[in-house]
């Protein structure tokens, strides 16, 4: 045997090219590792650290000195050691470089370190292998897993490694798994044995196995997984549905035991691990620009002390007493000394490279990342997710976003699917009892939108209102509660992905459609309810999983703290109501410390309609039902009925789904691979058998499930999709006119216009469709089927052809409308953005009506607009229409600033358009445009369209979504960003910033955009302006015979980039506030100046770079002219110009700082002090350790003297007085719109508040007469960056 | 207070975390800066006029000495040549120049602050460690060895040193009166205590120490016999040699040689004629510059010094003027606020 396997051995390494074959590794156990047939595949420990204990400092090293930023510190270094050039003693000018690479390479290790210790960690996780010697699973530690063990997991153990599922406790075979901390998803998926292997009870023994494994070699796809088990010569295909993957929590399951196929690095888990995105941002770019004139400066500056020593030398005739000869006597030539004096300046000039100011701006960037995932705002208390900020360097491109492009499906709207209409058999059912209900519910979340902090009015308003009905009343605010505890419990507990509260998935039957089921025991109703219970793939979990792990977060009380309230009080005027909701929630959370009991919990409904609702159907109301719904909110309490079922729905409009059918009484009670069972109104149980299920593509855009009817026996296939992917298969298309039976044509016909109807309401449509196949048909199918199954192959699209040739002539049974709605203050944050002059696109997969319908109603689409539809069928219409709106527009110029143009872009029209012929014409109509909404998009022409802009417009854009469909988008945008919602996390994964609603999209850009883009770019410029302070040694050099001299002592000149001028900048880059949050949430249009890079211009570079020439002549002549002619020495005269140069630079700043906290004042006064206490320590300790320098007793002489200080104040305030009064005059005579919105911010608040109203409503009547409003913003993006119009000016010259 | 573990993920809702620290935010705008300005403009007019009149009450007495002109009596002593040469100056002060008057020496257009030029000294020999007398650091090259033997002081800046030698007569009644020049404590304390050490004599010999060495190329005595009148005024503790070693930072400057206290001077020159006798060694022509003597008396604010004083009274001007401007400003925009009224 061994032998011979042997043999296979080595043939299985010639053909193992695209296939990875492995077999059990029992009958090899204890044999040396040269004599394991699957030791080529990596085992299970992992290392995900970069160094080794050894190899630390050089690969550290190796890998610092890849930056050319430490090249040129180590050139400058090297350069020194060079005898004719050195500027410094050769072993001093080493100093900051070993700062620098001593800093970065302590900031390395200590990451390392701890990916060492979770490494550690992860790698001394115990586990379960199987021992042939032991014939037992025994305990074993991660690392010891090998590719060929056979593993067991027990309930709610972490999978240890990619596990082909072999055996389960479960007597259907099948496993779930939570792939929580793999893609964020919290669904449970389930897992399947491999077919035909053990599916019977007995117990798994691995000796028996004999198979041998093939499948593919490692990859990173988490939904693709294919191969066979070989046993002789017999293949049994398996999939991904068959595959355990490492980091999943198994649940559900007592135990599954499996063969590892990938083992650590190699697993699909790690393979998808990838490192933090580094993006650079658009304002680094423009830096390095500077930079380089930063390089060409110092050249310049270096070129003429070099030209001028070679003059200076020249004008000698004779050699003066004071030049030093070389050691054989002979002087350098003039212009060698030249090209010597050049290497020396740049080494003296140095600092003139801001190249520090990488590390600096590294620093920024994680101060200001820790202070937008601090932001309370932005935390979401449903899901306990603060903001994500996963692209750690790209902070400042929030400020400075010119076009958001967002999903819409669960970014905009909830993604919270809600049961609306449906129609059957072309009769429609509107549900206006459920419709009112939703619509109070509703009504109690969109009152009161002028108030700021949101999040929190629901719970108030109704418990409030519920409070004054009496005792019936009282018990019925409990809904409200439960709903907030139920998502509050549930909060990062998995379960409730698709409704946040039993309130919204509760639907009330339609009163009609419920008499005509009683009346008329109609087929159709039945196979349409059917269908939608079990023409899905959600999976009903038992209460035992749930409660394991929503124990975890059950304890749930009040939210916020006194304190918070209290601030709230003196900070903003909605603090009455969020008291009166923390007070009504502690007395709710008193009297029930989780939440209330199931059993006394009232209807669901709120009181008003609930007679309506006591109906003869039986399903609605029994107490079983409820508690089903609630059964998800109780998790954790002891009564738990044993019929309870909860719904995991991997899309929300399944479950909401499955809860209308619910409501109608067709609860979906289990489903396994094998089987369905549905209990019907009358209570009779149905167990369907599933012969197969044709899982929903987006190409086919639809799903089937081919079931055998328990009693008539027939094989039905259910059928739910998209309309269009319904109505092109029925039995008779509408083509087809003339052999169409009458009836079921009207049925088509009249649910298109019910179809139509929905998506007129911006409802969400599904179709259902029912076939009865024949015996004959389906086998023959079914080989052909399962051919497809076990091909590896080209395996999707013969799966995929064999759906398409099973999904015909089917029978309409109806349609359901699921209304998705908005989320909150989705109108106001598209409002909000919009007047920061944001154009905001909403690219959706949705239907044309559906979309549009959504765009009126969270405002992108305004009814006074222009709107132009492209919904072409071909290319040439297209262009016609294209070139028809442009010559328009053009010939009637001024037509863009009368009426505001949308657009509406059909998915095959956007293809054409995104053609290259049209493609420019396109983008020109688009920068004309107010609005642009694409429908039918998919993802790639979602990030084709991303790209186009952005590399046409050459705009800053962000893409924004949810969904896996999104994650194109998200990349192909300069900021990313993800929103943690319904549809699990690839989103996330994708994004550089998660977010968990839409809304904090305005506080994310408008605050924290604005503040990091101005913050860093004033810190940069700062940077620049103070690293010019160096110019000092170079007016020296005027008066030294260019010689290189620094007065300065060098010391002093390190501890001064390091120590003394280091940290201000940094605070200033982290904490400077220009204008409070408040204000720019109140006043987007502040966030204007970012998109044309109005805070960090090549002027204002220039500007600064001049102000830090003027400012070093002055430091250096004023203390020159003071001394001039005296007996003063080197660096005496050195100590005041240091000394000024630190009170300007420091002075500069306070001067740029716009709002000073204790922060601001410890750093900026700790900085001077610490200069003068290091200097003076300095110089009285150093007597003679820095040869041609001697700094001893210098300060102290200096300090001492009333001259000293007479020099420093004269000098700081000459070198100060231009641009201080520079900004006295301008915040005088021409304020900005950011001064003026702080000098509002100042005003008492309701002064504050008076003025912002009267500011709005101007603009409001300056929108409406757009004749006389300078304030529209030019819609010509590609304008120069000229200023934009200042509608806060504009508002005060109206006032005057 | 939230519960353990309730909202693990919950920021804390301090003022530092949100961003909401209390801060002061001024604003710079004209109505502001007025008061500044004419603070600051007030201030430094009045800082001015007491440094231009302390500045005013300082005397300086200069007298060139270099010789380039033919009428100048130190012409025949410039050139190369001529050792030992001797010239005179005389001048007369009208009136009393108060004291204590300081005696400086003065070059132009010499760069003791050439970078090779400053760098040539070994400290450690300066700081009488005897083992870097027989080998002095690379510094000092090529003033490191003279025929072989370690040169003590070694380095450029030691070779270079002013050796011209001053004496100034007060003609009295027709005969010479020798005004006495005071050098001691011209030099730096630090200096002369601490960082410059004179090795410890060898055998109760001072000169024994510097044994084996020779003196710089240029110097005409060794160090250890600078001052023959006085025995502790030699060797690295010179005075002269302090001051000299301490390199000036601009190439036109002048270095004390010698304080005038003593005796009947106490209160300063008396008005009379003087007789400069000047020992004309050092050579200034080869770099085109010029030497000379300084006569000044100082005060707090140290030697004569217009420009301070002339700066303050500008900017204090200027800011004044400013503060008027501001005003005009002031009043034809106003502060916006107004606005709302």
């Amino acid at each position: 045997m061994t032998w011979t396997s042997w043999c296979c051995w080595t043939k299985w390494r010639d053909s193992s090219e695209s296939e990875r074959k492995l077999v059990s590794n029992l009958p090899y156990e204890g044999l040396k590792p040269k004599n394991q047939p699957n030791r080529r595949y990596a085992g299970n420990a992992i290392k995900t650290t970069k160094y080794s204990f050894w190899s630390f400092i050089p690969m550290n090293l190796y890998e610092q000195f890849h930056r050319w930023a430490n090249l040129y510190f180590v050139g400058i270094a090297v350069l020194n050691f060079v005898p004719a050039v050195n500027a410094f003693q050769p072993q001093v000018a080493l100093i900051p470089i070993c700062i620098i690479l001593s800093l970065t390479a302590i900031k390395d290790a200590w990451e390392d370190f701890r990916r060492y210790q979770s490494d550690r960690q992860l790698n001394g996780m115990t586990c379960l292998i199987y021992s042939r010697s032991q014939r037992s699973f025994v305990e074993r530690r991660w690392k010891d897993v090998r590719v060929g063990d056979f593993v067991r997991v027990l309930s709610n153990e972490i999978i240890p490694a990619d596990i082909l599922l072999l055996h389960t406790s479960d007597p259907n075979g099948v496993c779930h798994m939570e792939t929580a901390n793999l893609d964020g998803e919290t669904n449970l998926k389930q897992r399947k044995v491999v077919p035909g292997f053990s599916s019977t009870n007995s117990s798994f023994e691995p000796l028996n196995f004999s198979s041998i494994v093939v499948c593919e070699k490692p990859n990173d796809d988490l939904n693709h997984f294919n191969g066979f088990l070989e046993e002789d010569r017999r293949k049994t295909g398996f999939g991904i549905e068959n595959l355990l993957l490492r980091g999943c929590t198994v649940r559900n399951t007592a135990d599954a035991s499996g063969i590892v196929v990938y083992a650590g690095h190699e697993t699909k888990s790690m393979l998808n691990n990838n490192r933090l995105r580094y993006k650079r941002s658009k304002l680094e770019k423009k830096m390095n620009t500077e930079v380089l004139f930063c390089v060409l400066l110092l050249i310049c500056m270096c070129l003429i002390v070099a030209v001028g020593h070679a003059i200076w030398l020249q004008t000698f005739s004779s050699v003066p007493i004071y030049f030093v000869p070389n050691s054989d006597g002979t002087f350098t030539s003039a212009v060698l000394s030249g090209v010597f004096m050049f290497l020396t300046m740049i080494i003296l000039l140095q600092v003139m490279i801001p190249i520090s100011l990488y590390l600096s701006i590294e620093l920024v960037k994680m101060g200001q990342v820790f202070f937008i995932t601090q932001d309370a705002d932005l935390y979401d208390e449903e899901k306990d997710t603060r903001v994500q900020c996963r692209a750690l360097n790209i902070t400042e491109d929030l400020g400075q976003i010119q076009y958001i492009f967002s999903d819409k499906t669960g970014t905009l709207t909830e993604n919270k699917m809600v049961f609306r209409r449906c129609t059957i058999m072309g009769t429609e059912f509107p549900h206006e009892e459920n419709a009112m209900r939703l619509a109070f519910l509703a009504g109690e979340m969109d009152t009161d939108e002028e108030v700021i902090y949101q999040q929190n009015r629901r719970p108030p308003l109704f418990s409030l209102e519920e409070a004054q009905d009496g005792p019936e009343g009282a018990n019925a605010h409990l809904p409200g509660h439960s709903s907030l505890h139920g998502s509050r419990v549930t909060a990062g507990a998995p379960s409730s992905r698709a409704f946040s509260s039993p309130l919204e998935t509760e639907v009330i039957p339609d009163h009609t459609l419920v008499q005509l089921m009683e009346e008329e025991e109609a087929k159709p109703y039945l196979d349409f309810f059917l269908a939608m219970a079990i023409c899905n793939t959600v999976v009903v979990s038992t209460e035992t999983a749930r409660r394991q792990r929503a124990n975890e977060r059950r304890n749930s009380s009040i939210s916020w703290s006194p304190l918070e309230c209290l601030e709230v009080l003196f900070g903003r005027g909605t603090c009455f109501q969020r008291l009166s909701m923390s007070l009504t929630r502690n007395r709710g959370s008193l009297s029930e410390p989780i939440h209330m009991d199931p059993t006394d919990s009232p209807v669901y409904d709120v009181p008003t309609f609930s007679g309506s609702v006591q109906g003869p159907d039986e399903g609605v109301n029994s107490p079983s039902n409820c508690r089903a719904t609630t059964g998800r909110v109780q998790a954790g309490s002891s009564s738990v009925a044993p019929e309870e079922v909860c719904y995991e729905a991997q899309s929300p409009d399944e479950a909401a789904l499955v809860h209308a059918a619910k409501a109608y009484g067709f609860t979906l009670l289990e489903r396994t691979p094998d089987h369905v069972t549905v209990r019907l109104p009358s209570g009779k149980v149905l167990e369907f058998k599933v012969l197969d299920v044709l899982s929903f593509d987006s190409i086919r855009r639809r799903m089937s499930i081919i079931v055998r009817h328990p009693r008539s026996k027939e094989i039905i296939m259910y059928t739910k999709g998209a309309d269009s992917g319904i109505m092109e298969r029925l039995q008779n298309t509408f083509e087809d006119r003339r052999r169409v039976k009458s009836q079921s044509r009207d049925v088509a016909i009249k649910t298109q216009t019910d179809l139509d109807m929905y998506a007129k309401d911006g409802l969400r449509t599904l179709c259902f469709a029912k076939k009865v196949v024949s015996e004959q048909a389906y086998m023959a199918w079914q080989v052909k089927r399962q051919e497809a199954m076990s091909a590896i192959s080209k395996k999707e699209e013969l799966l995929m052809d064999t759906a398409d040739d099973m999904e015909n002539n089917l029978t309409l049974l109806g349609a359901t409308g699921i209304e998705d709605r908005l989320q909150e203050n989705v109108p106001e944050t598209i409002q909000a953005l919009r007047e920061a002059g944001i154009q905001v696109w909403v690219l959706t997969g949705d239907k044309l009506e559906t979309a549009v319908n959504i765009a009126y109603s969270c405002k992108l689409l305004d009814q006074r607009d222009l709107v132009f539809t492209f919904n072409m069928e071909n290319k040439g219409a297209c262009k016609t229409m294209l070139n028809g709106i442009l010559q328009e527009l053009l010939r009637n110029g001024s037509l863009e600033s009368e009426a505001s143009i949308g657009l509406v872009i059909d998915g095959r029209s956007l293809s054409m358009l995104l053609d290259d012929d049209l493609q420019m014409q396109f983008v020109q109509l688009c920068t004309r445009c107010r609005s642009v909404l694409c429908c039918r998009a998919t993802p790639l022409q979602k990030s084709r369209v991303v790209t186009l802009l952005r590399r046409r417009l050459k705009v800053m854009t962000l893409a924004i979504g949810d969904g896996a469909n999104d994650v194109n988008m998200i990349q192909a945008a300069d900021v990313g960003v993800g929103i943690s919602g319904q549809e699990g996390m690839q989103a996330v994964m994708a994004s550089d910033f998660a977010i968990s609603r839409f809304k904090h999209l305005k506080k994310l850009l408008l605050v924290h955009g604005h503040w990091c883009y101005t913050r860093l770019a004033n810190m940069i410029i700062y940077f620049f302006y103070k690293n010019a302070y160096v110019n000092l040694l170079f007016w020296y050099q005027f008066f030294c015979g260019f010689s290189g001299t620094a007065m300065i002592d060098y010391w002093f000149m390190i501890f001064f980039n390091l120590i003394f001028t280091s940290s201000p900048p940094i605070m200033f880059g982290i904490m400077d506030r220009e204008v409070s949050a408040y204000m720019l949430l109140q006043l987007p249009e502040l966030y204007k100046r970012g998109q044309h890079a109005g805070g960090y211009r090549r002027s204002t570079f220039w500007i600064a770079i001049l102000d830090a020439f003027y400012q070093s002549l002055v430091c250096f002549f004023v203390p020159y002219w003071t001394y001039a002619g005296s007996d003063i020495d080197i660096f005496t005269l050195g100590i005041p110009m240091n000394t000024v140069s630190l009170f300007t630079i420091i002075l500069h700043l306070a001067i740029e700082i716009k709002s000073w906290t204790v922060v601001h004042w410890v750093i900026m006064v700790g900085s001077v002090i610490v200069y003068f206490v290091v200097s003076l320590v300095f110089s009285a300790l150093c007597v003679s350790c820095n040869p041609p320098s001697d700094p001893y007793w210098l300060v102290q002489e200096q300090v001492a003297d009333p001259m000293f200080y007479l020099v420093c104040i004269l000098t700081t305030v000459v070198a100060l007085l231009p641009r201080y009064t520079l900004h006295a005059l301008r915040g005088t005579l021409v304020p900005s719109d950011h001064l003026k919105a702080r000098q509002k911010d100042q005003l008492p608040p309701h002064h504050r508040d008076r003025w912002l109203r009267e500011y709005r409503s101007l603009k409001e009547l300056c929108a409406s007469f757009p004749s006389m409003s300078s304030s529209t913003v030019p819609q010509d993006t590609t304008q120069s960056p000229s200023t934009p119009t200042a509608p806060l000016s504009s508002s005060t010259r109206v006032q005057n | 207070m939230k519960s353990e573990g309730e909202f693990v993920n919950q920021p804390d809702n301090t003022a530092f975390t949100q961003q909401r620290l209390p801060a002061w935010q001024p604003m710079l705008s004209a109505g502001i800066v007025i008061p500044l300005f004419t603070l600051i403009g007030l201030a430094f007019i009045g800082i001015g006029v007491a440094l231009f009149i302390t500045s005013q009450n300082i005397k300086v007495q200069e007298l060139d000495y270099t010789g380039t002109a033919t009428s100048s009596p130190c012409f025949q002593c410039s050139g190369l040549s001529i050792q030992n040469c001797t010239c005179e100056r005389n001048f007369s002060l009208s009136e009393l120049f108060e004291g204590p008057v300081f005696f400086y020496y003065g070059l132009s257009n010499y760069y003791q602050n050439y970078r090779q030029y400053g760098v040539s000294k070994d400290d450690y020999q300066l700081s009488g460690d005897t083992t870097y007398f027989l080998k002095p650091q690379s510094y000092c090259s090529p003033y490191q060895y003279s025929n072989n033997k370690p040169i003590v002081p070694c380095g450029s800046i030691a070779n270079s040193m002013f050796n011209d030698t001053f004496r100034l007569y007060l003609l009295v009644n027709g005969s010479r009166k020798q005004v006495p020049f005071d050098g001691k404590g011209i030099a730096w304390w630090t200096d002369y205590n601490i960082k410059y050490r004179n090795p410890s004599p060898v055998n109760g010999s001072f000169a024994a120490a510097f044994d084996g060495t020779t003196k710089p190329v240029n110097w005409q005595k060794s160090a250890y016999e600078l001052d023959p009148t006085d025995q502790a005024n030699n060797g690295f503790l010179n005075q002269d040699f302090l001051v000299w070693m301490r390199r000036a930072a601009l190439p036109n400057f002048r270095k004390l040689y010698g304080r005038i206290t003593g005796g009947d001077y106490s209160q300063g020159l008396p008005a009379g004629n003087y007789t400069l006798q000047i020992s004309y060694n050092y050579p200034v022509l080869s770099f085109g510059g010029t030497k000379k003597v300084v006569f000044s008396n100082v005060s707090w604010m140290g030697g004569k010094n217009q420009f301070l004083g002339i700066a303050y009274l500008v900017i204090g001007s200027l800011c004044v003027v400013m503060a008027i401007v501001m005003l005009i400003v002031y009043a034809k925009y106003k502060f916006p606020d107004n606005d709302d009224a």
